[in-house]
């Protein structure tokens, strides 16, 4: 079937096959290798990215159905110039090491601040708990998220 | 000690790598394209052990599409792995599921996944063993059974004394003895092994890996393959996580090449995640016997192992572990008597490499439990008896280990305080909560297994005023590349800004060992600085002609005379000083760093470290006494770091190394089918890493000691987070409801069975003497 959806701001048609995931066309068809793998089974949340808005993984998420839809990789959410206030609170923080989980929690993570959840530490670890990491021991991106809530509710 | 007065070493800087890294613009393996590149697929055994009696690949061979099959029969290839017992596509038999058995290049994954099923097999189905004690046994089926020169299934045995055991036995108060056993457990990187190889017209292999032990990959991919050594690139993409999962070649490297070299054409090998747990290298378990006796003044007398340690079906560095876990067994604490035997047995599964801790956490598991074992039954506070035994700088331990500078006293003073140990400890038993204790000692010196432990470093300085670092370590996330360019900048005596490194690339960096062992910061890092030093001085000689002076100094980029301040100069006009005139030259150095130290004798006795690192964990949790759930409420840990170069890097270490130890304490395992030896789970969702609510936030404590060997007086730490962390929540549980773990993780299911049946003391000698 042919889709037609919004990337980054961008308009997108293509022909699906029903099987093909929304990470496929990503990553295989868009090049946007920001968007990271590491289970194709819903598992790791290194897919995430934002469909309308709503953090979804992307291996999992079937092309068939974005018909109309807008998403937004983390090469969208990343400004022209500099890096967002998330991306620089995860810089400052040191919140990313390997860096693979890093862009998949950064798109979780701006839903997650965008859906006014309080500065709160069992909040974020509640809201973040779909993405993996296996660096960081998770302190430093929990300090991060907060820091941002703190920063635009200020 | 004092700390060197430093500008920029010590101080909180973000990664270098960081702003690509949270921008998705970072390149991983899986993320490179390259023209005409095909997709690479492996057709792995489904049984433990079998013969292959044939292997017909020409349905295969005749599918549109596909460029290229593999197998046995038509490869160049030579065992490798440690006593040469591996083959990258087997021959005559397979040892574990997920054995690699044939392979295919094809133009996209659809047409390479098709042509696996269209390749037919015929196996022998043999019995297979996978359990260690029973690979023991007479008649037990033989998994190298061709190789005459193997021991049974006993692929190595490692055994160590010192002192007298059996006299100190008579001689203890008190004696515990328990056997203590550790799961099948992963890397979990969250980034696969993904392996590109390509070979240009002229016979060149290019092989982008993010392996790194990268010069020893390079020699033993052209070993085994028959290649010239002199003629591969092995170029590093950024690694998406390792753990020691990537350390080192694994068969799918062999097999991308081979792959490329049959088809002509670029080759990329990506493995699923459930080839990752299947064909990928993973922490062995590993059976301790332990006994440990004390006087009754608390004194450790000795420490006697039995270990068994489950290889799996083939050498990896996993073989190995027993190095690492008999460092605890003889130097944690003042042991003046120890003995391990230990066998390492092959087994129909899955083969142990290299994972962080690298036997370690299995070793402190048994030791510490044991200790705190050992005070309840003399009646003493166990913190006051890790004080009293505690390791000292200035001791050599029975083994040959130098302890130049020790923290542990103080880390463990730390863990007290913090955790509230005197007022909380075997008091919170009514609402099922406990506090348990486990410190570690773990190598922060490098190192030595082989001949040399070291690593070269050269710098180049350019027109522009950059400094460029080639150094031979990798970056694996952990932040080497930020410590190592804040050394260079400290010792030059220039901003960070105008430090670049670079260090993925066979062609250009030079020789060194790898990335393993804690070893990065220490060994890359002082080659780094003796040459920066080197560098450092030719400007100045450089800045001198100008200057008229010999007393210069350089800081913040400005050169100028220690005596009239007034001569002065930009350090990058002395570069191009010397480089812009007739018979003008380039600024460049080069090191080569390989530490102080020794290689074990035959004993197993030298010291094999510059340093060691040491550090207290105390694990707070409450049991739900009627399901067996334990919940991690609080883990304060406290290291010796010799010095933080980068505060913020160390603590990620330890935060990051602490929470895979929570794993490993409490839900990391991969269950073994036990008759047909294959994974019951191969995925993320049953495997059980830690998730942002399983883990709390882990408390820090940097004790500085700086060491007098260490670049600015750092030791490695990449390991020791999580070591002691399974023994502390172990002791944690037994402080809560008194039984004693014999085994992690601790999974409800057992915790529960243990309650019921009343799994409590070891002690086999002197019980209730307090
Ligand atoms: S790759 Fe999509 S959740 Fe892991
Ligand atoms: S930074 Fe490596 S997995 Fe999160």
């Amino acid at each position: 079937m042919r889709i037609e959806l919004m990337v980054n701001g961008d308009p997108v048609s293509r022909l699906v096959e029903g099987s093909e995931s929304l990470l496929d066309l990503l990553r295989n068809d868009l090049g946007l290798v920001g968007t990271k793998w590491g289970c194709l089974t819903g598992d790791c949340g290194a897919c995430t990215v934002l469909v309308n808005s709503e953090p979804v993984v992307s291996c999992l998420k079937a092309c068939a159905q974005l018909d109309g839809s807008t998403v937004t990789t983390i090469e969208g959410l990343t400004p022209t110039h500099g890096l967002s206030d998330l991306q620089q609170a995860f810089v400052d923080h040191f919140a990313t090491q390997c860096g693979f989980c890093t862009p998949g929690m950064i798109m979780a993570a701006e839903a997650l601040v965008n859906s006014g959840v309080p500065a709160d530490e069992a909040a974020i670890r509640e809201g973040l708990s779909g993405n993996l990491c296996r660096c960081t021991g998770y302190n430093k991106i929990v300090d991060a998220v907060m820091s941002v809530i703190e920063q635009r509710n200020a | 000690m004092t700390a060197t007065e430093t500008r920029v070493v010590g101080k909180r800087l973000p990664k270098l790598d960081a702003p690509d890294k949270v921008s998705g613009r970072i390149q991983y393996a899986d993320d490179l394209d390259i023209p005409g590149m095909l997709t690479g697929a492996i057709l792995r055994s489904p049984h433990a052990h079998a013969r292959i009696v044939s292997i017909d690949v020409s349905k295969a061979e005749a599918l549109p599409g596909v460029k290229a099959v593999i197998h046995a029969g038509n490869v160049q290839q030579r065992p490798f792995g440690y006593g040469h017992d591996n083959l990258p596509l087997k021959d005559r038999k397979v040892r574990c599921v997920g054995d690699e058995v044939a392979a295919v290049a094809a133009i996209d994954e659809a047409t390479a996944k098709r042509a696996l099923g269209l390749i037919d097999v015929v196996y022998e189905v043999l019995p297979a063993v996978v359990d260690p004690l029973e690979a023991l046994e007479d008649g037990a089926p033989l998994i190298h059974d061709e190789r005459l020169d193997i021991d049974g299934n006993v692929s190595m045995r490692w055994d160590f004394e010192t002192g007298d055991v059996d006299k100190a036995a008579e001689e203890a108060a008190v004696i515990v003895e328990g056997t203590y056993s550790s799961p099948l457990a992963a890397p979990g990187a969250i980034e696969t092994h993904v392996v590109i190889a390509s070979f240009d017209r002229s016979g060149h292999l290019t092989v982008w890996s993010p392996v790194h032990m990268v010069f020893m990959y390079r020699k033993e991919l052209a070993d085994t393959l028959g290649l010239d050594w002199g003629n591969i690139t092995i170029k590093q993409p950024p690694v998406g996580g390792s753990f020691g999962g990537k350390i080192d070649i694994d068969t799918h490297d062999f097999i991308c090449v081979l792959l490329a070299e049959a088809a002509q054409r670029p080759v990329k090998l990506a493995m699923s995640r459930e080839e990752e747990f299947i064909g990928t290298r993973t922490r062995q378990p590993i059976h301790f016997k332990l006994r440990t006796g004390a006087d009754a003044d608390g004194n450790i007398l000795f420490r006697d192992t039995h270990v068994i340690s489950d290889n799996g079906a083939y050498n990896a560095w996993g073989s190995h572990a027993m190095l690492v876990a008999m460092n605890t067994v003889t130097s944690l604490y003042r042991v003046p008597n120890s003995r391990m035997r230990c066998a390492v047995v092959y087994t129909n599964k899955s083969y142990g490499g290299s994972v962080r801790g690298f036997g370690n956490p299995q070793s402190t598991f048994a030791v510490e439990q044991q200790l705190e074992e050992i005070a309840d039954a003399l009646g003493r506070d166990p913190m006051e008896l890790r004080i009293q035994n505690a390791n000292q700088a200035g001791d050599v331990t029975p083994q040959g280990l130098k302890i130049t500078t020790c923290g542990l006293t103080q880390c463990l003073e730390s863990v007290k305080e913090a955790s509230g140990w005197n007022e909380r400890r075997g008091k919170m038993k009514d609402r099922y909560r406990g506090l348990g204790a486990a410190a570690f000692i773990h190598v922060g010196g490098g190192a030595r297994i082989y001949g040399s432990d070291g690593c070269g470093a050269m710098i180049k300085m350019d027109d522009s005023g950059q400094i460029s670092l080639i150094s031979g370590s990798s970056e694996l996330g952990q932040g080497s590349e930020t410590a190592l360019a804040m050394i260079v900048a400290e010792e030059v005596g220039v901003p960070m800004s105008k430090v670049r490194v670079i260090h993925s690339d066979t062609d250009v960096k030079p020789w060194d060992v790898g990335v393993h062992a804690s070893r990065t910061t220490f060994v890359a890092g002082n080659a780094a600085r003796l040459a920066a030093g080197r560098a450092r001085d030719k400007l100045l000689a450089a800045a001198a002609e100008v200057l008229g002076k010999d007393d210069l100094v350089i800081e913040d980029g400005v050169i100028s005379s220690r005596s009239e301040p007034e001569r002065a100069m930009p350090y990058d006009k002395a570069i191009r000083r010397l480089l812009l005139r007739e018979e003008g030259n380039v600024i460049m150095s080069t090191a080569f760093y390989d530490p102080p130290t020794e290689n074990q004798d035959k004993g197993y006795i030298g010291n094999i470290s510059a340093t060691y690192g040491f550090g207290a964990h105390v694990a707070e949790v409450e049991v739900d006494p009627g399901t067996g759930q334990v919940k991690l409420l609080n883990l304060w840990t406290a290291h010796d770091v010799g010095r933080a170069i980068n505060p913020s890097a160390v603590e990620g270490q330890i935060e990051g190394g602490a929470v895979m130890g929570i794993g490993l304490a409490l839900t990391e395992e991969l269950p073994v089918r036990v008759e047909v030896g294959e994974l019951m789970a191969p995925n993320l969702h049953d495997y059980g890493l830690p998730t942002m609510v399983d883990a709390p936030r882990i408390h820090v404590d940097l004790i500085e000691t700086n060491d007098p060997l260490g670049p600015f007086g750092a030791k490695g730490i990449g390991e020791g987070g999580l070591i002691p962390v399974p023994a502390a929540v172990a002791n944690a549980v037994a402080d809560a409801v008194g039984i004693r773990p014999r085994q992690f993780p601790l999974r409800p299911w057992k915790v529960l069975d243990w309650i019921q049946t009343g799994e409590t003391s070891n002690v086999v000698k002197g019980a209730g003497r307090g």
